[in-house]
């Protein structure tokens, strides 16, 4: 190529994609996801969603004719650079909303972020205080522990197994979930008799178990993402452990099955319906959703679509149904949000009002058990 | 029953303990030849866990073929390290020799996650899973994998570092480097032996351990640290010491855990390392100026 030409070539190629901005603004989206860090487990599959979802949806032409455009940014699962971000975002990027962070701690430090900026925020990390009390500018999208705890306890109680030992990990997760397991056992008539946590990079969880097998404990129940469980998974193989075992959500992938191999089979754990999306009757309100989740998900990113991908999927497709409802604006698209009745997204079906910034009931978690290395929902 | 957890236990700890005391020993071989405490030890445990994985899914090699080339693939790393790290350096004062081990253990933990991602990757045991009775306890197939390759490993260096001529003359560069250098012994050549043991004792413990406990790129940092323990129990001595040192760290942590709280158990390992740092520098078994080797 004539390297004369070279500088019309590019300038003409610079006007080509700004007449595109020119044209119509498009509506900003802020992101703010943890991609690398220890929490990159969550924020990689989030941006990779969020992202995927805005193009399928410029792809169609937008919402109400307006394309939307997605800022995203990495925390690394940092609080004080979500602060820093979410600031950026407000102020420099004037979004009008802002999906994430990915885990409670920077949630938490970015709520005042956004509540002094007034921009509706809607986070996709777990923790329940993050929408109790109710803050004006707050919503979230995945599951609180305390509903996983419920559909544990539910079944336990069915069962009568009422003498259960608890296992959780000694970080934020695993804090939280013991503090869910220990506050709801009394209300379902369920006693804790033994309470051990472990770390979150042990390699041997044999010496914690051998004291539960030595208790009259009927069933235990793990708190932690992986690798833990699955350690956990195959030390209870080995020491012959013949109580039931129970996990958290945080472990409902197909890693999980691919870490702890054969030991992985009889156990059970709530999860989001993400899993066992195919196996859901036709009748579910979700399954729509879900399969295109799942199918698009596949399509661009050739993995499996997981439930942290669907909270900023849940996130993105809020904000789209409230600008499709005509609300452009920060306070608008706020407003919109609040008032979300019955949107069947990938967490469950969001019910938002002005005293529920959270959206979900315990239908939005199945009980499902591993079987044959696959997932079979249980009844 | 209580004699049957007690006993669960201690096998537990007795097999976590190997894995400290494999590590623990690099750690001292390389202390000895070169006097530097080589912190990067740990991420050779990484990469011999991780290159096995490689190894059976990527170049779909056996078992027995795969294990071997993740050694000889560590070691050339450790070998790389020794080259372009350690060696070219000016002014080898301990203190500088350490902190470049620190940022090659962080360089390497990093391209680690580059090649293998965040996740954690499982390796299939050497002979099965299914779980073996002693007494009211139970093991696994790999438990006695890692007994007997601990074992066999300390037989081996039993015998280089007393019936040939380099193991000899690495033990004299220990004693003393000057001495060594004037009688005739090539001090850098058995500095670049020692990381070539080191580095693949590393990759064998992380290999047979695996099985049990699974590998990530930051499966390192925990492991070597542990190891150092045991390193330093032991009075940084590559012989039997050292072993014993891992072994009790491993029984403490796991009887910790089990009779008081599961949450102390990494506050024991680190409690035992500054009570041997503060009351027997020489360590657990050692005379105040002992034999290192």
């Amino acid at each position: 190529m004539n390297f004369k030409v070279m500088p019309f070539v590019m300038a003409a190629v610079t006007l080509l994609f700004s007449a595109n901005v020119f044209a119509a603004a498009p509506i900003r989206i802020g992101a703010l996801f943890a991609v690398t860090g220890p929490a990159a487990f969550l924020g990689e599959p989030e941006r990779n969603t969020a992202k995927m979802v805005v193009d399928e949806i410029n792809r169609a032409g937008g919402v109400r004719g307006q394309k939307l455009e997605l800022i995203v940014y990495d925390t690394s699962g940092d609080a004080t650079k979500a602060v820093q971000l979410a600031t950026k975002l407000i102020k420099d990027d004037k979004v009008v909303a802002i999906i994430g962070p990915s885990t409670t701690g920077e949630t938490m430090a970015v709520i005042p972020v956004v509540e002094r900026g007034h921009v509706p925020l809607i986070s996709c990390s777990a923790g329940s205080k993050i929408t109790d009390p109710v803050k004006r500018w707050v919503f979230k999208t995945a599951q609180n522990d305390s509903l996983a705890v419920g559909r544990i306890y539910e079944y336990l109680q069915k069962t009568k197994q009422t003498n259960v030992s608890i296992l959780t990990v000694s970080d934020g997760f695993g804090a939280s979930g013991r503090e869910q397991l220990k506050s709801q056992a009394a209300r379902y008539g369920i006693t804790i008799v033994s309470d051990d946590t472990y770390g979150p990079k042990d390699t041997d969880m044999t010496a914690q178990l051998t004291k539960m097998r030595g208790s009259r404990t009927q069933a235990i129940i793990c708190w932690g993402t992986n690798p833990g469980p699955a350690v956990i998974a195959k030390n209870a193989q080995q020491l012959g452990i013949k109580t039931p075992l129970f996990m958290s959500h945080g472990v409902s992938s197909k890693k999980f099955i691919e870490l702890a191999g054969d030991a992985a089979e009889g156990i059970r754990l709530p999860s989001g319906k993400v899993v066992v999306a195919d196996m859901l009757p036709a009748s579910d309100k979700q399954k729509k959703s879900l399969m295109a989740f799942v199918r698009d998900y596949k399509k661009h990113y050739n993995a499996e679509g997981d439930h942290f991908g669907g909270h900023a999927w849940d996130a993105v497709m809020l904000v789209r149904n409230a600008i499709n409802n005509g609300a452009f604006t920060a306070a608008a698209i706020r407003d919109q949000l609040e008032s979300t009745r019955g949107f069947a997204g990938i967490g469950g079906n969001f019910n938002y009002s002005p005293q529920d910034h959270a959206g979900l009931g315990k239908d939005a978690f199945v009980l499902v058990e591993v079987k044959n290395k696959d997932w079979m929902i249980v009844k | 029953m209580q004699f049957d957890q007690i006993l669960q236990y201690t096998l537990s700890g007795l097999s976590t303990g190997a894995i400290y005391a494999l590590i623990g020993i690099g750690f001292s071989i390389i202390y000895n030849a070169t006097g530097i405490i080589n912190f990067a030890q740990g991420e050779f445990v990484m990469l011999g866990g991780l290159l096995t994985m490689s190894c059976l899914t990527v170049l779909k090699l056996p078992l027995w073929a795969a294990i071997p080339c993740a050694i000889a693939v560590s070691t050339l790393v450790g070998i790389l390290f020794e080259r372009l790290a350690i060696r070219p350096l000016r002014q080898p004062t301990p203190i500088n020799l350490v902190i470049i081990t620190i940022g090659g253990s962080i360089l390497l933990r990093g391209l680690a996650m580059l090649v293998w991602g965040k996740d954690t990757h499982s390796v299939p045991p050497f002979s099965g899973d299914a779980p073996i009775a002693i007494g009211g306890a139970t093991i696994l197939p790999q438990h006695l994998w890692i007994l007997a390759i601990t074992l066999i490993i300390i037989f081996i260096n039993k015998i280089y570092f007393y019936h040939t001529i380099s193991g000899k003359a690495m033990r004299a560069c220990s004693y003393n480097r000057r001495a060594a250098g004037l009688v005739g012994i090539d001090v850098k050549r058995m500095v670049l032996f020692s990381f070539i043991i080191s580095s693949a004792m590393g990759a064998v413990a992380g290999i047979i351990v695996a099985p049990l406990t699974m590998t990530a790129y930051d499966v390192g940092v925990m492991l070597g640290l542990k190891g150092f323990c045991a390193a330093i129990i032991g009075g940084m001595s590559s012989g039997l010491s050292t072993v014993i040192g891992g072994l009790i760290l491993g029984v403490l942590e796991s009887l910790g855990a089990g009779l008081i709280s599961s949450g102390y158990k990494d506050a024991i390992a680190f409690i035992i390392l500054l009570l041997i740092l503060f009351f027997r520098p020489q360590g657990l078994f050692g005379k105040a100026d002992s034999e290192r080797v």
